[in-house]
């Protein structure tokens, strides 16, 4: 397989992960699961509802810095990063 | 000093100090007016896209929805942060790869076809000036407010602000503008909530003050709202759905596409350097407003507590425990006087009372006790920021800062869209379409006239404003979603979407979207019905009109994905132009000529 075809490949498996993940932290713990979540306490906050206004937000952040970090990493082992 | 002096110095210093930088800034070619000759860091990036995307909504409108829907306003929090993630990992990269001024540009390139680029410009123009209009709203407001003038009179003050700074300065001006209206919108934010989280709690991070105990550590601040509330029958302010289960989830799910597909804010990443520069904006750009997001739960859940406590100063039913109303603090006088805060003496004693009359089992008690009706029978949601500082009693020049800072969020925003709004007319109407051989200076000249076209025509809207602004914005967002993420998205990620697909997805998803908000909302947002109101029976699934950008979202991909599969693939070139956006190497300067 190509380079090009394989850094594509991890990128889709990376992107994948994030994804997952702010499925999670969003629709699943804020929106769907909520009231399962909301029965553990984080501080004050209920677990559920923190992850609604709170939680998912911070995880965002870290996930775009994650996911920065993975695939600058990705484009030099491949070498299709920039000049 | 007394306050409106103190607010014409603030609100003119700041003012003074955009129209500054922006006529120092003034860009003097096509490239700088769209791109700012892409010379800008990414954290500079982030903190102008941060101030571009925090509009009158985010700034006036969401906290007070907070304060009033509780745990349902988290579809704001959730859906206008949660886009950014999909715009780093789906979009940003390959589209400052593909090194274009604009989205419909990308869009014609991609799917070989003018018909596509003209659809693009059609559902962006409409997408942007939807949301345009939702800023004028809330700048004439901001202004009628605390300048004293009549609303149409503060809107068209607004108006010559945006037209003197969006016109003459170009992205260039308009980015270092916008990293000076951020520093001040956030400070305008914060100071406040820390102020009163202080007070409330005794936590000076209003992050943490939501979830500590108050500050007499006699129970938490969120369990003490939930019994204030649930005691004049209120729903439980930490567990009060937004329509149902589904609507929450349509409506999240329909902020964070439209966040990712709105073009003012795509077209932010074709200004950084580098590809790479490109994920790492979108990450400083939510780092800058998650600053506000997250301060924002704190500031609706202590501005409702405060509003209660000051109304309901005592137990339930006892006589004296309701407020008198000619007791009433100042800042009640002052919202009355705009008619955006109104009480009415139902029971003739002389007092306020304030819980949910729709209660039916708690009405019957309220009757008990000789009430007869809340009495407090408007109080617009939009007030709740502005009034915050007020209501804790704060000294004016943070007042006078909170307007500053609300006419930042609005203007900013309004200036980042009609500069999308003047490229695609310039650049992908004029330039790409219609007249490929006008010059530089011709085509500069046409985005300016399109810009100030836009403003007349935002300010006509706003001044027969539709719906809330944040009403208004959120149709924008399903506009967007439904429309331009699809089209840019498969564009990157399906090699085999062609032509026809992403036309006919791009108008059978802004197609279904705007005739369920016409549908419900009245032709061109006539008025009748209300933002966050009771829920409609004919409501699809219980699909509230402002979360219907996902359901549009959803047949823009099926229907692009099933023509696309019956019909010829795209040609060989198209195929190595997709292969060539998804890596990095070899990326060049924008160019658009």
């Amino acid at each position: 397989m190509s380079d090009r075809a394989s850094y594509w490949k991890a990128n889709i498996r990376l992107v994948s992960i994030c994804l997952v993940i702010w499925f999670i932290v969003s629709f699943g713990l804020g929106i769907l699961f909520v009231e399962q979540m909301n029965a553990f306490s984080l501080g004050g906050y209920k677990l559920g509802f923190w992850f609604a206004q709170q939680g998912s937000i911070y995880t965002f952040v870290a996930l775009i810095f994650f996911y920065a970090w993975r695939m600058n990493k990705l484009d030099r082992q491949y070498n299709v990063h920039e000049g | 000093m007394d306050l409106q002096t103190m607010t014409y110095l603030v609100v003119g210093a700041s003012f003074a100090l955009y129209i500054g930088i922006a006529f120092w800034a003034r860009a003097s070619t096509t490239g700088e007016f769209y791109v700012a000759g892409k010379g800008i860091h990414p954290v500079s990036n982030g903190m102008a896209t941060a101030a571009d995307w925090m509009s009158a909504a985010s700034f006036i409108s969401m906290a007070g929805l907070i304060a009033f829907n509780g745990y349902g306003a988290s579809v704001f929090l959730m859906g206008w942060t949660g886009g950014y993630v999909l715009l780093a990992m789906l979009l940003a990269p390959y589209l400052r790869k593909f090194g274009k001024f604009t989205v419909p540009e990308f869009i014609g390139d991609r799917y070989y076809s003018r018909t596509a680029r003209i659809v693009a410009v059609i559902c962006l123009i409409l997408a942007s000036v939807t949301y345009v209009i939702g800023q004028m709203k809330g700048i004439g407001v901001a202004f009628s407010r605390f300048l004293e003038t009549d609303y149409d009179t503060g809107l068209f003050i607004g108006m010559g602000i945006v037209f003197i700074y969006a016109v003459m300065g170009g992205m260039k001006g308009i980015t270092y503008t916008q990293i000076a209206q951020y520093c001040v919108l956030i400070f305008a934010y914060t100071v406040p909530a820390i102020f009163i989280s202080m007070n409330i709690t005794g936590v000076p991070l209003p992050q943490l003050g939501l979830g500590a105990n108050m500050a007499d550590g006699s129970m938490t601040m969120l369990d003490k709202l939930d019994l204030v509330v649930t005691d004049l029958g209120f729903k439980e302010y930490t567990t009060q759905v937004l329509g149902s289960q589904l609507n929450m989830f349509a409506y999240t799910l329909s902020l964070m596409i439209g966040t990712a597909g709105l073009p003012h804010v795509i077209i932010r990443f074709f200004t950084v350097p580098k590809v790479r520069d490109a994920r790492a904006s979108a990450g400083w750009a939510l780092v800058f407003i998650a600053i506000l997001y997250t301060t924002a739960p704190a500031v609706g859940a202590m501005a409702r507590l405060n509003l209660m406590e000051t109304i309901q100063t005592g137990p339930v039913g006892e006589v004296t425990a309701n407020l008198a109303y000619e007791d009433r603090p100042q800042w009640f006088k002052n919202w009355e006087t705009t008619g955006l805060l109104q009480f009415e003496d139902k029971n003739g004693d002389g007092r306020i009372q304030y819980y949910n009359d729709k209660n039916e089992e708690f009405a019957e008690r309220a009757a008990a006790y000789g009430w007869q009706g809340n009495e407090m029978v408007k109080v617009d949601r939009d007030i709740m920021v502005l009034a915050n500082p007020e209501i804790a009693n704060l000294p004016n020049w943070v007042i006078a800062l909170v307007v500053a800072g609300g006419l930042a969020a609005a203007l900013s925003t309004a200036a980042g869209l009609l500069l999308a709004i003047a490229s695609s007319i310039s650049h992908d109407l004029l330039k790409g379409v219609f007249a490929p051989n006008i010059s530089e200076k011709n085509e500069l000249m046409a985005g300016r006239i399109a810009m100030a076209g836009a403003i007349a025509l935002a300010g006509y809207f706003g001044l027969h404003p539709p719906d809330f602004a944040a009403g208004t914005v959120a149709i924008a967002f399903g506009l967007a979603a439904s429309s331009i993420f699809p089209a840019l998205m498969m564009g990157i990620f399906n090699k085999r979407a062609n032509r026809a697909g992403a036309i006919w997805g791009m108008i059978s998803g802004i197609g279904v979207t705007m005739l369920y908000v016409f549908q419900h909302k009245g032709i061109m947002f006539i008025p009748g019905t209300e933002f966050l109101g009771s829920m409609e029976p004919n409501w699809f699934l219980g699909i509230s009109p402002n979360a219907f950008g996902a359901v549009g979202a959803i047949v823009n991909f099926a229907v692009a994905i099933t023509v696309s599969k019956l019909t010829a693939p795209p040609p060989e070139h198209i195929q190595h132009l997709v292969e060539d956006i998804r890596v990095p190497s070899g990326a060049g300067a924008a160019t658009g000529h």
